[in-house]
């Protein structure tokens, strides 16, 4: 019993000590940020890699998602006659919601955990030594790049999977539904707050994006340098992201659209 | 160094791709009538009852979009609604004895504030109050009101 009460405080520890570590670490690559702006080719390298080869994972999902919304919106409205209003259950539900979600969700499965096992990998077979003892700052030439990259791709394929959400929707709605072209887009823009909406949805899908590589490259950089440090270490990046996104999405959702 | 360019390429489209979603989501999905805000005027209108009309509702002439619903508050001292609207300064040619009615649109749809403008001499201007105003139908009183007629029918 003692020993078991004994361990939950060791397990208590542990969480602080690698919270703080983590804090200390994204201050570190904060620092770093200034060169990486001077050296952009090592930023782009990462953006390819980040950001566009998520791009069709990205498209692909909110296509499908948007048509997905308008099929299921259009059974419920049409029950009360106002299958017009499809545009708006759908460009609300894709721009406040889904689209940040989601996004961040996809983008912790197919970049995070790519930049942790890359990351960790690097640890494992000593390159981040390595740089040490060259006098190059991992942190600085490794790290700050991937973090930095990821915070810029994230609002840009959220907004990308919005888009294509609502014009899936579009679709499958004006097209396959027959809903009205002109009033599914008029009562859209009439609904959708370009500052209430729109800009909410960018600042959510920041915060994501922020929250999900600096777990990625965090959990990269704090991997035990094993093999099977590394996979384990995949995992927690997927798993821990999946949290954060879900429960800041409440709290952020709380703030911004709380107030009615 | 091709390699490099072709990621160059690769990322400036991505870059390109994403604004360009911004703007789709900015332009073609959201209402911009927020830009104009700065540059209108406000009007009030007192109604003893609003029913479900809200923020942001439009206010309409002839059922053309002249401006919207900005605030809502409650006057203690007078027991009336009072409705702050913002105008678009485009139209600002309202006669002082301009009435002001709350209509539904559809039987079911959202309410709106509907403008009448009458034949006074003198214009509304900014923060001026619109003195003629009829308050929003509601359908249990209408109903009531309706229900309590057939009782009187049928007593006589």
């Amino acid at each position: 019993m003692l020993e078991w009460i004994r361990q939950l405080g060791r397990g208590g520890f542990d969480f602080f000590e690698k919270l703080g570590r983590s804090n200390l670490f994204i201050l570190k690559t904060l620092a770093g940020i200034p060169s990486v702006l001077r050296r952009p080719y090592l930023l782009i390298a990462q953006l390819l890699s980040v950001g566009v080869l998520s791009l069709l994972l990205i498209a692909v999902s909110g296509l499908f998602v948007g048509m997905v919304l308008a099929l299921q919106g259009y059974n419920t409205l049409v029950d009360f006659g106002a299958e017009e209003s499809l545009g708006v259950v759908v460009a609300l539900s894709i721009v406040r919601e889904l689209g940040p979600v989601v996004t961040a969700l996809l983008f912790a499965g197919r970049a995070g955990s790519a930049l942790t096992a890359e990351i960790g990998l690097m640890k494992a077979t000593e390159q981040l030594s390595g740089m040490e003892m060259m006098a190059v700052d991992p942190i600085h030439r490794v790290i700050a790049p991937r973090f930095l990259a990821g915070v810029l791709s994230m609002p840009l394929l959220a907004a990308i999977f919005s888009a294509v959400g609502i014009y899936g929707g579009y679709f499958v709605g004006v097209g396959l539904l027959g809903v009205d072209d002109g009033s599914f887009w008029s009562q859209m823009q009439s609904k959708v707050d370009l500052h209430e909406d729109v800009y909410n949805g960018v600042i959510k899908s920041l915060v994501f994006g922020v929250v999900v590589s600096w777990i990625a490259v965090f959990e990269g950089y704090d991997t035990v340098p094993t093999s099977e440090g590394v996979s384990r270490s995949t995992t927690r990046t997927v798993v821990y992201s999946a949290f954060a996104v879900l429960g800041l999405d409440f709290v952020l959702t709380a703030l911004m659209f709380g107030d009615y | 160094m091709k390699q490099t360019k072709t990621t160059e390429l690769l990322v400036g489209i991505f870059i390109v791709a994403g604004v360009a979603a911004l703007f789709v989501l900015a332009m073609k999905v959201s209402n911009l009538s927020s830009f104009s805000k700065t540059d209108g005027y406000t009007l009030t209108a007192n109604f003893e009852n609003i029913g479900g009309l809200k923020v942001r509702s439009p206010v309409t002439v002839g059922g053309v979009r002249v401006g919207r619903v900005s605030h809502i508050d409650y006057d203690s001292a007078r027991y009336e609604a009072v409705v702050t609207l913002e105008m678009d300064s485009k139209y600002d040619q309202f006669p002082d004895d301009t009435s002001a009615s709350i209509f539904t649109s559809g039987l079911l749809g959202e309410q709106y504030i509907a403008l009448e403008p009458g034949g006074g001499e003198d214009l509304l201007t900014d923060g001026s109050e619109i003195e003629m105003t009829q308050s929003a139908l509601v359908l249990e009183k209408l109903v009531g009101k309706f229900l309590f007629n057939k009782a009187a029918e049928g007593e006589e």
